[in-house]
C-alpha cells in the first residue's frame, strides 16, 4: 500500500464517467507531478529520453533559485541600509509583525538573516499571490477546456514574481499575473500556443497600467518615504560617472546589491542559473550568444556615433550587462522556446534583433530607462517571421541542389 | 539629412500606421493569413504611399492653401481652396490605386487574384488617407512629404507582414471556439501594439 495504488484506485474517480470527470486535469497534474506518466507511444520509431516538458519546467525554475534567494538578501540589505540611514521609516503591518516574529527587527543591515528575513517577507508573498491567482486560472481553464495543468506555469509564476519591484501592492500582483496567463497565454489555448511570453506579457500589463507603482525611484526600496533611484536611471542622468558617484561600482552591479526588481539585480547569481541552464541544453545557446552579439555590437557602435546631450551614448557594453534586467531577460526570458524563434539560424537573428532594440531603447527613448522587458516583446512579435524567412531560404537552397 | 532620417524612423517605428493608430484595419486584419499576401499588400501600400503624399502636398501647397495661388496671379492672394482639400485627396488617391490595379493585372496576376476585392479597397484604406492628412496637419515640405511617405508606408507593411507570421504560427494554437477567427485577431493586434510601445515616447 503506497501513494501509488492510492492514486489508483482513486482514478477510476476521475476517468471518463466518474463522478469527478471534470476534475480529471487536476488528479493528473498530480499523478504526473509525482510519477513519470506511464503512456508510450505505441507506433514505430521514436526516441526515449527521460526528459519531458515537466523535468525542463522544473529544471527552469530551480534555476531561478540562485537570483531568487539572492534577491531577498538584497531586498533587505538595501531596506536596512536605507532604514539604518534615517532615509526612510520602516512600512507597518503585517509583514513588519513577520519580520519581528522571525527575529529580524533589529533591521541591521550587516546581519545576513536580518536581510534575508526582511526580503522573504517581500518576495515571499507576492511569489504566493502569483501562484495562487495564476494557478487559479490555470487551473480554470483546463478544467473546463480539457488540457493538462501544464508545468510551464511554475515558470511563469517564479519569473513574473522575480521581475516586480519589492514594494508593489498585491492586488496589483494579481491582476498582473492574470492578465499574462489569460490574455498572454490560455486564450490562445495554453503553453505552447502562445506567442507572446506570458510572465512579460503581465509585467508589461502593470507597467503601463501602474506606472507609479512599477518606475520611477521610489519603489525599489521598501522603506516608506525612501528615493532610491536604479543605477540605469542613474546612467541615464550622467553615464558611468554618475553610477560611481553613487556608490556603485561595477563590481557591485555583477555581484547585485543594487536598487532593483527583486530577482533582476545580480548578474553573478542569474549566472549561475544560466550555466546550468546552458549545459544542460534547456536554455539555447544560439539566442543567448545572438542577444549578445546584439548588445555589445550596438553598444560599441553607439560608443563611436557619441553624442554631447545623452551620456547613455557611452556606457560601455559591460555595464548594460550588468545594469537593469538585461542578464535575466537575456537568461531566462529570451530563450523561452514558445516565444522565440524555433529555427537554428532564425535564433541567432531573434537574439540579435533583442540585444540592439534593448539598447536602443535604454539610449535612446528617454521614456524608459530600462529596455529588456520590452525589447523581448518586440522581437517575440517578430519571430514567427524570423522562422518563416529562415525556411523559405531552406526551400530556395535545397530546390537549387535539387535540380542541378 | 539627419532631419529625413528621424523623420523616416519616426514615421516606420513611433508613429506606426497599424500599431500606434490604429489605421487601415479593415485590410490589416482581412489580409494577414498568409505571409506572401501580407507582403504584397505591403508593397502596395508603400507604392501608394509613396506618390500620393507628395502629390498631394504640391496640390495643397499650389492650388489649395490659402494664397497658395499667387504664382498666377497676385490677386489671389486671399483665395482658399482648402475646403477642397478632402476631395481631391481621395481623387489622386483614388486615381493612383487604378493605375497600379492595371499595372498588377498586367505584370503580376498571382498577386492581382490574391489581394482581390481588397486592392481597390485600398482607395479607402485609411492608412492612406491619415498619412495625407498628417502631411497637411503637420505642413511637411515636398521633400518630408515624400520621406513620410515611404516611412509611413513601410511601417504598414512592416507591422501586417509580423501579423500574418503570428496568424501563420496561430494556425496551430487551440483558440476557444467564441475567439476564433476575428477575435483573436483582434487580441493579437492589441498585444502587437503592447509590444510597439517600446517606441512610444522617442523624440526625435
Amino acid at each position: 500500500m503506497g501513494l501509488r495504488s492510492m492514486l489508483d484506485s482513486l482514478a477510476p474517480k476521475f476517468e471518463k464517467g466518474g463522478k469527478f470527470e471534470k476534475m480529471y486535469p487536476l488528479y493528473e497534474a498530480v499523478d504526473t507531478g509525482l510519477y513519470s506518466p506511464p503512456n508510450v507511444t505505441n507506433n514505430t520509431a521514436h526516441v526515449r529520453d527521460g526528459i519531458d516538458l515537466k523535468r525542463i519546467m522544473i529544471t527552469v525554475w530551480l534555476c531561478t533559485f540562485p537570483a531568487m534567494f539572492f534577491g531577498m538578501y538584497n531586498i533587505g540589505l538595501q531596506a536596512n541600509e536605507a532604514l539604518a540611514a534615517g532615509a526612510g521609516t520602516a512600512i507597518e503591518g503585517w509583514r513588519e509583525m513577520l519580520i519581528a516574529l522571525l527575529g529580524g527587527s533589529a533591521h541591521n543591515a550587516a546581519s545576513i538573516w536580518d536581510n534575508f528575513v526582511f526580503g522573504a517577507a517581500y518576495f515571499l508573498p507576492v511569489y504566493a499571490v502569483t501562484f495562487i491567482v495564476g494557478g487559479f486560472w490555470e487551473v480554470l481553464f483546463a478544467t473546463i477546456r480539457r488540457h493538462e495543468v501544464n508545468e510551464g506555469f511554475f515558470v511563469t509564476s517564479v519569473l513574473f514574481a522575480l521581475t516586480l519591484p519589492p514594494s508593489i501592492p498585491l492586488w496589483q500582483v494579481a491582476l498582473g499575473i492574470s492578465f499574462g496567463v489569460v490574455i498572454g497565454k490560455e486564450i490562445f489555448g495554453g503553453t505552447g500556443k502562445n506567442f507572446l511570453n506570458p510572465a512579460l506579457t503581465g509585467r508589461a500589463f502593470l507597467f503601463f497600467a501602474y506606472p507609479a507603482n512599477m518606475s520611477g525611484n521610489a519603489v525599489w526600496t521598501a522603506a516608506d518615504g525612501f528615493s532610491g533611484a536604479t543605477a540605469l536611471s542613474n546612467a541615464a542622468e550622467g553615464g558611468v560617472q554618475s553610477i560611481i558617484d553613487n556608490g556603485v561600482s561595477w563590481m557591485d552591479a555583477f555581484i547585485g546589491t543594487i536598487q532593483g526588481s527583486m530577482g533582476e539585480t545580480s548578474t553573478l547569481a542569474i549566472f549561475i542559473g544560466g550555466a546550468v541552464l546552458l549545459v544542460m541544453g534547456i536554455a539555447s545557446a544560439r539566442i543567448v550568444a545572438g542577444v549578445m552579439i546584439g548588445m555589445v555590437a550596438t553598444t560599441l557602435l553607439l560608443n563611436a556615433v557619441g553624442s554631447d546631450t545623452n551620456p547613455m551614448f557611452a556606457l560601455p557594453w559591460y555595464w548594460h550587462l550588468v545594469l537593469g534586467g538585461f542578464a535575466f531577460g537575456m537568461i531566462f526570458m529570451a530563450t523561452d522556446p514558445v516565444s522565440a524563434s524555433m529555427t537554428n539560424k532564425g535564433k541567432w537573428f531573434f537574439g540579435a534583433l533583442i540585444g540592439f532594440m534593448v539598447v536602443m531603447i535604454r539610449v535612446v527613448n528617454p521614456a524608459f530607462p530600462e529596455g529588456m522587458m520590452l525589447a523581448i516583446l518586440f522581437a517575440n512579435l517578430f519571430a514567427p517571421l524570423i522562422d518563416h524567412f529562415v525556411v523559405q531560404a531552406n526551400i530556395k537552397r535545397r530546390t537549387a541542389r535539387v535540380s542541378q | 539629412m539627419e532631419h529625413y532620417i528621424s523623420l523616416f524612423v519616426k514615421a516606420v517605428f513611433v508613429e506606426n500606421m497599424a500599431l500606434a493608430f490604429f489605421l487601415g484595419m479593415c485590410t490589416f486584419l482581412a489580409i494577414s493569413k498568409k505571409i506572401q499576401t501580407a507582403i504584397g499588400l505591403g508593397v502596395a501600400v508603400i507604392v501608394v504611399l509613396a506618390i500620393t503624399v507628395p502629390v498631394n502636398n504640391l496640390i495643397y501647397g499650389l492650388l489649395l492653401k490659402e494664397g497658395a495661388l499667387t504664382w498666377i496671379s497676385p490677386d489671389f492672394a486671399t483665395v482658399d481652396l482648402s475646403f477642397l482639400g478632402l476631395l481631391t485627396y481621395i481623387g489622386v488617391i483614388a486615381a493612383m490605386v487604378q493605375i497600379l490595379e492595371m499595372v498588377l493585372d498586367k505584370y503580376v496576376p498571382s498577386l492581382y487574384n490574391a489581394l482581390g476585392v481588397f486592392l481597390p479597397l485600398i482607395t479607402v484604406n485609411c492608412a492612406i488617407m491619415g498619412a495625407v492628412l498628417f502631411m497637411v496637419e503637420r505642413d511637411y515640405t515636398f521633400g518630408e512629404s515624400a520621406v513620410y511617405g515611404v516611412g509611413a508606408g513601410l511601417g504598414w507593411a512592416l507591422a501586417i507582414t509580423a501579423l500574418a507570421g503570428i496568424r501563420e504560427k496561430l494556425k496551430y494554437s487551440d483558440v476557444p471556439a467564441g475567439l476564433q477567427g476575428l477575435g483573436i485577431t483582434f487580441m493579437t493586434v492589441g498585444l502587437m501594439s503592447l509590444g510597439f510601445m517600446s517606441f512610444s515616447g522617442v523624440s526625435l
